[in-house]
């Protein structure tokens, strides 16, 4: 009976499926997208932190953390990152102090009781540059910054993506479809999901960002390296951590295993004796 | 327990005796997982995933518990609160990293425990029970797989829950009460967030609770194994402990390193990039993807594009994909077949091959972008996948020739036949028990 009663329902399944591909036929030719013609795949980017050896390079951390204050942070916000995390970077206690002091954020007048603002200290997060959403998007043309804290985890293809981007701006092609090409306040950006980007190119020349003795030319391409490597930290901090973690407990396991392994041979060799 | 050569619990100190008098807990375990359970001898490796899907529980429950004590299930903060454990939490970003794949590495090994029974029968006569339950953990753990994943309130989160809630308005008349009840309001936010924490820290516990009438269904008429042949003498079996506790041993080391690779090397490979985007109700992502485990469901459900005798195409594909789930309950009659195994069904065998080969494609099809092509190939492996349940198991179990089977697994393993060779010559030198000829 429940056999009976299994081939009627499989036979219903069944024909509501030749049913839809029916109804489906004849395919209309799928339309043909300048979008996917004209869409690159994100460059290939190396780090110090890719890979299961992975280590930042805190230097170009360093770095990265100055192109973000001077450049990004006029738009973008890093609300999940404290002063005091800098530290992680090769600050010492004087310097994370100097750097949050150097910042206002949001605060309440002691007196009146009024929004204002003051000096930064190590446990205060990254200011946001504009005071809630709609005036970021009333100040880029009702596009909105996101956040960079997660990034480099938040988009597919991940830091080499965001290098790409920021290296990305072109010319618009002359073949480039009229509905595809940028409207106001929109960029032409290849790497983009949509080729139209309302981010002005954030680095356009070179010594934008005046870097330290003994480090690399502050090229476009070394500045946008740099922030990339710096939002890689960002968003996951603990990623040494991780790895070292993940090595100490694949040797304990791997060890295991070889005695787990060893215990069964011989349990079961036993066995035979019987 | 189950076979009168059982072993018998014996206290070896005056202390376990009373103990043994007043709660005979230490007889239980003894009977259940101790040397007083006898085991087919010819158990193969995939007879480890029942013991490794305990341990994944185990380690979701643990990981779990602790990631509670940090977590707030605020729809204003709870994205907040995740990130807060993955930055200031002691070791937090390991509790949340085994947290998440582990509940990938709790779907792969139940899956494999799933196929392995599919494969040599296990769902038969006298182990319907242990398959019924077994299909009752499976759909609870998709219920708190899919309420967890809401739990981070990034943009799959958010834009998962209305998309399976939304299942439930397909329901003509009473879906959409029935979707506004589950999320406690017309869309899910903080009332959603705060029920679906809350089931998603009860169900594990009714898991854990219907693991127990699992393993007990299971000890009635103890394990299945490779040949499907039921166990006949003494010289069938050995006892769990030590035999098998040595080899689920090993292979526990075996799925912990795959599992550390994933959790701390790779340990986003498994999820999406937009849920590291907070939740927002104003912006849909361009395409929603459940998590991996849930993606052949998916596909079933997007299958059904046409209106078909009164029920319309969206009503289809929900009846289709609970359907999909809801159809194992009844294998254990779909197929009569008398032989267990699929190592004496070559027919049964081809088609439970074309079965994993259909369950992969529509698990890529789940989250390939929709072209006409890619419908019509969900179609066509819907279509398998429901005919390979109602139709072809029916038919075959009353048509197929079968291959001869051996008499005992005690045959089996001494004429090589069995997946696992050793122990040999339990027999071999003992006169009982002679080489048995060929069958």
């Amino acid at each position: 009976m429940v056999r009976f009663f299994g081939i009627i329902v499989g036979l219903g399944f069944v024909s509501a499926l030749i049913f839809s591909i029916i109804g489906s036929l004849p395919f209309e030719a799928a339309e043909h997208s300048a979008v996917e013609e004209f869409h690159q795949e994100p460059r290939s980017l190396a780090l110090a932190s890719d890979g299961a050896f992975g280590k930042f390079d805190r230097q170009q951390l360093q770095r990265g953390l100055q192109v973000y204050s001077e450049v990004c942070s006029a738009c973008h916000s890093l609300r999940l990152v404290s002063f005091r995390d800098i530290a992680a970077l090769g600050y010492n206690e004087g310097q994370v102090k100097a750097f949050a002091a150097a910042q206002e954020v949001p605060s309440i007048d002691p007196d009146t009781g009024e929004p204002a603002t003051r000096p930064g200290l190590p446990k205060d997060y990254f200011p946001s540059p504009y005071p809630n959403d709609v005036a970021a998007r009333a100040a880029n043309n009702n596009a909105l910054p996101p956040d960079l804290s997660l990034i480099t985890k938040a988009r597919e293809g991940g830091a080499p993506y965001i290098y790409s981007l920021l290296t990305g701006y072109r010319k618009v092609p002359a073949n480039l479809p009229e509905e595809n090409r940028p409207g106001t306040g929109l960029h032409y950006n290849p790497y983009f999901a949509n080729l139209n980007l309302a981010m002005a190119p954030p680095l356009t020349s070179e010594g934008q960002v005046t870097y330290g003795p003994g480090n690399p030319k502050p090229t476009v391409d070394q500045m946008a390296k740099d922030v990339s490597a710096f939002l890689v930290w960002t968003a996951e901090p603990k990623l040494e951590n991780r790895l070292a973690v993940g090595w100490g407990a694949l040797g304990f396991l791997l060890i295991f295993t070889v005695l787990t392994y060893l215990s069964y041979r011989q349990i079961w060799a036993g066995k035979k004796e019987h | 327990m189950s076979f009168p050569w059982a072993e018998e619990y014996k206290p070896k100190s005056g202390f376990t005796q009373w103990i043994d008098e007043r709660l005979p807990l230490p007889r239980l375990v003894y009977g259940a997982i101790g040397a007083g359970y006898p085991v087919p001898r010819n158990l193969n490796y995939f007879w480890n995933f029942g013991v490794l899907a305990g341990v994944a529980l185990t380690i979701q429950i643990v990981t779990g518990i602790v990631l509670a004590m940090h977590y707030a299930a605020n729809a204003g903060i709870a994205f907040d609160s995740v990130e807060h454990i993955m930055r200031d939490v002691n070791s937090g970003w390991m509790l949340r990293y085994m947290h998440m794949n582990g509940a990938s590495f709790f779907f792969i090994v139940v899956y494999i425990h799933m196929f392995r029974g599919l494969y040599y029968g296990s769902y038969k006569a006298p182990r319907e029970m242990v398959w019924l339950l077994g299909v009752v953990i499976f759909l609870l753990m998709m219920a708190t797989a899919f309420m967890g994943y809401v739990l981070p309130w990034g943009q799959m989160s958010f834009w998962g829950a209305q998309v399976i809630t939304g299942f439930f308005s397909a329901i003509p008349i009473v879906g959409e009460p029935i979707r506004q009840l589950l999320l406690g309001g017309f869309a899910p936010d903080n009332a959603a967030l705060n029920r679906f924490f809350s089931l998603h820290y009860l169900l594990p516990f009714v898991i854990a609770g219907v693991i127990i009438l699992h393993i007990w269904a299971l000890h009635i008429p103890g394990s299945n194994n490779p040949t499907g042949v039921e166990v006949k003498s003494e010289s069938d079996t050995v006892p769990f402990h030590p035999y098998y506790t040595a080899k689920d041993g090993f292979g526990l080391g075996v799925f912990l390193i795959a599992f550390v690779i994933m959790a701390f090397f790779l340990p986003n490979f498994m999820g999406h990039p937009d849920n590291y985007i907070p939740a927002n109700p104003l912006s849909t992502p361009a395409h929603i993807v459940p998590e991996w485990y849930f993606l052949p469901f998916y596909a079933i459900l997007k299958a059904f594009t046409g209106n078909f005798l009164w029920i319309d195409a969206k009503l289809w594909g929900v009846i289709a994909m609970f359907g999909s789930i809801l159809i194992l309950f009844f294998l254990p009659w779909l197929d009569n077949s008398p032989v267990r195994s699929a190592k004496y069904r070559p027919t049964y065998r081809m088609f439970f091959w074309v079965l994993i080969v259909d369950v992969l494609i529509l698990g890529w099809l789940g989250q390939a972008h929709p072209s006409n092509w890619t419908i019509l190939a969900s179609q066509i492996c819907t279509a398998y996948y429901f005919a390979h349940f109602l139709i072809i198991v029916p038919i075959l179990s009353r048509i197929e020739t079968t291959l001869p089977m051996p008499n005992s697994i005690t045959e089996a393993v001494l004429s090589g036949e069995a997946d696992e060779a050793h122990p040999v010559g339990v027999s071999a030198t003992n006169p009982a028990h002679p080489e048995p000829a060929k069958a």
